[in-house]
């Protein structure tokens, strides 16, 4: 990990979709106008298969080092360097982020290939492709950033994405409603994410590594040891509980799940390559890349089992009430990222990283399925009104049914491999109560998976007869897909088989490198139960075969009666269930009526109150001014005009001496030579 | 080059003159006058960003005059990595502000004269570094902000103008009062900014907090700052487009920048022991506060005049910081938040010119009928709420890193608010452009050429700047990491008690 | 000239004074009253002569320069005067000054 390979063409992986964004956010309008769809669907789809075919050769190419020599950097240019924080814009590859990337640009270049037959009608097909390869970008920066900012501008950049694809058809206020609360929970993840790098970079700057590279992180981590924040919280737990914050938006998660089931309003195809396949599980990703700091916090580490098993159950008992076929889906996705996160909580990254990709591929094909329903019923979400489809879309079904057993952990299909490690980490590492919880939750997706598949596609169509009438297979290229989604799904679980069948598992031995500093191996090796894996996975397989056969009875037999199940301690459960245990309207209630009303308060506060005061200071001014105005007209003014007047009655007293008579005024001569003769002699005597 | 910043700041003063005497008939001529202005200026400013050295912290392209012997006050300009950048953008915004005001229709020959007179006074704030100088500028710009806004306004300019006017001239009266003070309180009568930042140590430290303070407030009229803001959306609302836009995207700059100037520069002992509260703390205030009246607004250019209030508030709290990233980001932040803000009200202005009113509930849908508009004005929110990638994330993140190392709790409250942020721009994002189109608007053009050619520069920058801030970090690095030790370096204990 | 004194040249001037004032204010018509008044000049030109001559070393001429002033101060005042009866003259046809009320305040 000290000195990585420089290379070149890392870059290259990233920069293609952006371009291919880049163009059709420039000119896909017009050459759709002009040139039609194909021109658009040619570089939508082209640039992020170019991006698959360099991941893969990076792959490949990797896979000719030794393992602790596989890491590939690749540095454009320096971001900025100020006071100490020196980060560049920069990729790098290790096995980690290869897989990672892998499953981006792979299961990503699939469901673009399967958005040019879903979207086809939409006149806005352009847009589309042009947010879609943006995706791509941002999810890829997140991916493969060198350091944590400029993962962070991915962390981002994907919700941007997300808000932006969720509300695509932004005509009607639902879908755009629900975009913007998926970027503000996100934002609310977001903003303890940001605050825990700069908590982790003040903490690096005290111990003399100012830093925030991933790879310089990890060598310096433990210089961190129990440097305390606040209230005797290490920094490595106090940042990683933020993190995890962080994650828990992104992802997901309780507090912040409540944006995905929403997000479904999207097209089908955005829900299955963000909301499942690849942006929702960026939180259980950033947790494995920095696994050296989580692991020197227990804490967090528990709390992490803890929330994404408490989550993975409680997403579960929602979903097996909901009747939106990509509602299930969703509330199926919570529920799977939470394993995802019990696996990285509890030590076991590889097995996170495992159930990550897996998921990827069974989810990403049973939203494609779903969408493919969606499409034959022409825009038909409510399960309640299909029935019966299996034997018009063969192809649909049959992939649809080997995702379901992928996701329900039964073997040999995918899931099972991923999803059984997970559940066998959670016991063996110590957490027997986490192990139940999971335990539980298995039987409950089995359940809410096969009542998905009885009701949408056995018995009656329940439909209307102009859909019946149009019901048709979904074209060449998204059944292609499909089909390719549902090997892998059968399939992509064979690279880690657990360990009481076979000691074949070359996915945890690439991963290993990832997971070889000290402080993640004194984590992971604290096994205590080998031997019994063998015996918890037949338990949780009768768990899930009970699960299935309980949905059979209710939803193919119809032996047992959905109705009086869900009146059962007097439809409380069902109600909370159905209700989605109120939480939309307890973050209605709690957050953001009294937010919107503080929001008005503070309006009304500037309006009236400061610029009420700045008016009371402007009125007093005039006030005052008046008063000067008067005192001036009466009291100053009065005085200069009074001495006027006097002037004036005197000067009309006075002039009557004038009387213009020469003899007079000569008399009046002598009268004052006398007077002053007079006086003069007086005085002088 | 000889004389650049003389020739960079009166430059507008011969448009001025031009346009003055240029007779009637030639009527449409003015605006093209006034952007020929205006282009030099810009040529100049780039000649000035490509000729600074950036390992210097000294002051460049010093011009340094004698000009009124009795008082020493010199005819003194120069910059340095605090104002090249303001320079720059005001040369950015002046340019752009030219080609926002074409749809001015009456009295174009008093308008464009004005407007070329706040763009000397703009300038020359920036590169005056004779204090006295400094504040004739300042003046100068007062004017015809005044008459720009009282006599092209809208239907309340009167008020505006001179809630405006007195607001400001009431910072002014103080800074005038502090300028006195330094000078005949100082060991050596000057007014040279130099040489009364060499002299700081030399004024008691009560002088240097009542100076300091009084500047503060002076300074912080123009951020504004809370609770001196309630000016800015009044002025905002009636301003025309072109002057919401120098309003928001320079004036507004001149508070933070006088504080850097003055304040840090002049006072480091005072702004040493004063800024956590009247920077950190009000800084805080702002940002949280703006966002919140900000979701409460139903006029769209309000709205926008309460976010320009709480993004300046990240200014003020990275200044507070006293650390490289805080204090960088800060000057970028200024940078950044012109830009971004400018696109925002040049938007405003375009909605405004088509629809004749702002009324946020009263649009819905314009997507459909304006994408191109939708799409840059949705650039420029995304912009604004800090989306990485983009300019103004790096500033925020900068100042935040910053304020956290000194300021955590109120870093965690800047760095929240970007949530609050989030929430009113999408929430104003929706009400505008998303949903059904009402048929009202069904008729409304897209963008035109002209307003276009306002936008996409802007846009640009805003997405250049985020992923290679350097090229503007790299020209104030320098100045602001060595003021910034000056600062840090000054405790009160060094103040001599002279009176 | 043993026999004249001082006295003599004081009598001569109050005869002319007296004369002159009770011609000024004595008569009726303009003309004479400017006679009076030259009269009045001339007493007073009388007595500065006289002081002249019989005053000190100190002051030897002064007296005598005083009168040629005076002198010519009465002829500018008698062409000023004339000129204004005239003009009386002219607008009134008469010269008698009790008619020439229309100063009056």
């Amino acid at each position: 990990m000290n000195n990585p390979q420089t290379v070149d063409f890392i870059r290259w992986i990233v920069v293609l979709p952006l371009l291919g964004a880049a163009f059709n956010f420039l000119l896909g309008a017009t050459l759709q106008k002009k040139l039609g769809r194909f021109a658009v669907s040619i570089t939508g789809c082209g640039v992020v298969i170019a991006s698959f075919a360099l991941a893969v050769a990076a792959f490949l190419r990797m896979l000719e080092l030794v393992p602790s020599q596989r890491f590939l950097l690749d540095d454009l240019w320096r971001w900025f360097d100020i006071g100490g924080l020196r980060l560049d814009i920069a990729f790098w590859l290790d096995p980690l982020s290869i897989v990672m990337t892998l499953i981006v640009t792979g299961v990503g270049g699939l469901i673009h290939l399967y958005s040019t037959g879903y979207m086809h009608e939409d006149p806005s097909y352009w847009r589309f492709f042009a947010w879609l390869n943006l995706f791509t970008f941002a999810m890829l920066t997140l991916v493969l950033a060198d350091n944590l900012w400029l993962m962070f501008v991915g962390w981002e950049g994907v919700g941007l994405c997300s808000f932006a694809l969720i509300g695509f058809w932004y005509t009607d206020q639902v879908n755009t409603s629900a975009g913007n609360k998926a970027f503000i929970f996100n934002r609310v993840g977001d903003w303890a994410f940001v605050v825990a790098l700069y908590s982790l970079f003040s903490g690096l700057s005290k111990v003399g590594h100012p830093t925030l590279i991933i790879r310089e992180i990890a060598r310096y981590a433990p210089l961190l040891g129990t440097q305390h924040a606040y209230a005797g919280i290490s920094v490595a737990t106090f940042v990683t509980l933020l993190l995890f914050l962080g994650a828990t938006g992104k992802s997901a998660q309780i507090p912040l799940f409540a944006w995905l089931p929403d997000a479904m309003a999207g097209p089908t195809p955005v829900s299955a390559l963000i909301h499942a396949a690849t942006m929702v599980t960026a939180g259980v990703y950033m947790i494995a890349r920095l696994n050296f700091l989580f692991s020197m916090a227990p804490l967090t580490m528990l709390v992490v089992a803890t929330i994404g098993a408490v989550t993975a159950l409680f997403a579960a008992t929602i979903g097996i009430t909901q009747n939106d076929i990509k509602r299930v889906l969703a509330y199926s996705t919570i529920s799977q990222l939470g394993y995802m996160f019990v696996g990285v909580g509890v030590g076991a990254y590889t097995a996170g990283v495992f159930h990550l990709m897996t998921h990827a591929f069974f989810k990403a094909c049973l939203f494609l399925g779903s969408g493919s329903v969606i499409h034959a019923l022409g825009g038909e979400q409510d399960m309640r009104r299909m029935g019966g489809l299996w034997h018009k879309l063969p192809v649909t079904f049959w992939t649809f049914l080997v995702a379901t057993l992928a996701i329900c952990g039964i073997p040999p299909f995918a899931g099972f491999m991923s999803k059984d490690e997970i559940i066998w980490s959670a016991f063996d590492t110590g957490h027997p109560w986490i192990w139940s919880l999971l335990w539980i939750a298995a039987g409950l997706t089995a359940f809410y998976m096969f009542r998905q598949v009885y009701m949408t596609f056995f018995g009656e169509f329940r439909g209307t007869d102009e859909q019946a009438h149009h019901l048709h297979e979904a074209p060449p290229s998204m059944s292609a897909v499909l089909v390719v989604l549902g090997l892998l799904s059968f399939a992509g679980g064979a690279v880690m088989l657990p360990r009481f069948i076979a000691t074949f598992s070359p996915f945890e031995v690439f991963l290993a490198p990832v997971f070889d500093s000290p402080q993640t191996l004194a984590v992971t090796a604290q096994t205590h139960h080998q031997g019994l894996e063998g015996y918890f996975a037949a338990l949780s397989l009768l768990l899930v075969a009970a699960g299935w056969l309980l949905a059979d009875l209710t939803y193919r037999r119809k032996i047992l009666s959905a109705d009086r199940m869900s009146r059962f301690l007097a439809g409380v459960p069902y109600t909370l269930s159905f209700h989605k245990y109120y939480v939309d309207e307890l973050y209605d209630y709690a957050v953001v009526r009294p937010y919107m009303m503080a929001t008005r308060a503070a309006g009304w506060f500037d309006l009236h109150i400061i610029d009420g005061l700045v008016n009371l200071a402007a009125a007093t001014t005039v006030l005052g001014s008046w008063l000067s105005g008067l005192f001036d007209n009466y009291v100053v003014d009065g005085l200069v005009n009074l001495a006027a007047d006097a002037t004036l009655a005197a000067g009309g007293r006075l002039r009557r001496l004038q009387t213009g008579s020469i003899n007079g005024y000569l008399y009046g001569l002598l009268a004052a030579v006398m007077v002053i003769l007079l006086v003069r002699a007086v005085l002088h005597t | 080059m000889n004389h650049p910043l003389t020739l960079i700041t009166f430059i507008p003063l011969i448009g001025m003159a031009l346009i003055l005497v240029c007779p009637p008939a030639f009527k449409a001529g003015y605006k093209w006058i006034a952007a020929a202005t205006t282009l030099p200026q810009l040529i100049i400013a780039g000649w000035l960003v490509h000729n600074f050295s950036t390992n210097t912290a000294g002051i460049q392209f010093v011009e340094r005059y004698p000009w009124i012997r009795a008082y020493h006050i010199f005819y003194f300009m120069g910059v340095d990595g605090i104002s090249i950048s303001m320079v720059l953008l005001t040369a950015i915004i002046c340019f752009i502000s030219v080609f926002a005001s074409f749809s001015i229709e009456h009295g174009e020959k008093g308008y464009y004269a004005l407007l070329m007179l706040l763009d000397t006074g703009m300038m020359g704030v920036f590169v005056a570094l004779d204090f006295f100088l400094f504040y004739i500028f300042w003046e100068v710009m007062l004017l015809p902000m005044y008459f720009l806004i009282g006599i092209w306004g809208g239907p309340r300019r009167e008020y505006a103008a001179i809630k405006f006017f007195l607001y400001t001239l009431l910072g002014s009266v103080l800074i005038l009062l502090v300028m006195l003070g330094l000078y005949y309180y100082g060991v050596t009568p000057t007014f040279d900014m130099t040489q009364l930042a060499a002299q700081s140590s030399s004024y008691s430290m009560t002088f240097q907090r009542i100076c300091w303070v009084a500047l503060f407030i002076g300074f912080a009229i123009k951020i504004p700052a809370f609770p001196f803001h309630t000016w800015l959306p009044d002025a905002h609302v009636e301003a025309p487009t072109a002057i919401s836009v120098i309003l928001a995207g320079v004036l507004l700059k001149m508070g933070t920048y006088g504080i850097l100037r003055v304040n840090y520069a002049i006072l480091p002992a005072a702004s040493h022991e004063l800024a956590w509260f009247f920077l950190g703390v009000i800084g805080t205030v702002n940002i949280v506060y703006g966002a919140m009246v900000a979701m409460a607004q139903t006029d769209y250019k309000k709205l926008v005049a309460y976010s320009s209030i709480s993004h300046m508030g990240y200014v003020m709290l990275g200044m507070a910081s006293f650390t490289a990233a805080g204090i960088n980001g800060a000057v970028l932040q200024m940078f950044n938040h012109g830009t971004i803000t400018a696109m925002l009200f040049i938007l405003v202005g375009v909605i405004y010119d088509r629809a004749h009113h702002r009324e946020i509930n009263g649009f819905g849908g314009l997507a459909q009928q304006m994408p191109l508009y939708t799409g840059i004005t949705g650039l420029a929110f995304f912009a604004a709420l800090g989306l990485p990638g983009l300019s103004a994330f790096i500033s925020e993140v900068l100042v935040l890193i910053g304020a956290w190392q000194r300021h955590p709790v109120m870093t965690v409250f800047g760095a929240g608010t970007a949530i609050l942020t989030a929430a009113y721009l999408l929430w104003c994002f929706q009400r505008i452009y998303l949903g059904r189109l009402d048929e009202k608007y069904a008729s409304l053009p897209d963008l035109s050429l002209r307003e276009g050619f306002t936008l996409v520069p802007l846009a640009v920058i805003v997405i250049v700047l985020g992923w290679y801030p350097h090229a503007i970090l790299g020209l104030l690095q320098t100045s602001l990491n060595h003021l910034n030790r000056v600062v840090l370096a000054a405790t009160p204990a060094q103040a001599v008690a002279l009176h | 000239m043993a026999g004249l004194t001082l006295n003599h040249f004081l009598v001569l001037g109050l005869i002319l004074f007296l004369l002159g004032g009770y011609c000024v204010l004595a008569r009726r018509n303009a003309i004479g009253i400017l006679l009076g008044i030259e009269l009045i000049l001339n007493a007073a030109n009388i007595n500065y002569v006289a002081f002249s001559f019989y005053g000190g070393q100190a002051a030897k001429y002064d007296g005598q320069v005083f009168a040629i002033f005076v002198i010519m101060l009465a002829a500018a005042e008698a062409v000023i005067g004339l000129a204004i009866v005239l003009a009386i003259y002219q607008n009134l046809r008469t010269i008698d000054v009790s008619a020439t009320e229309s100063l009056s305040g």
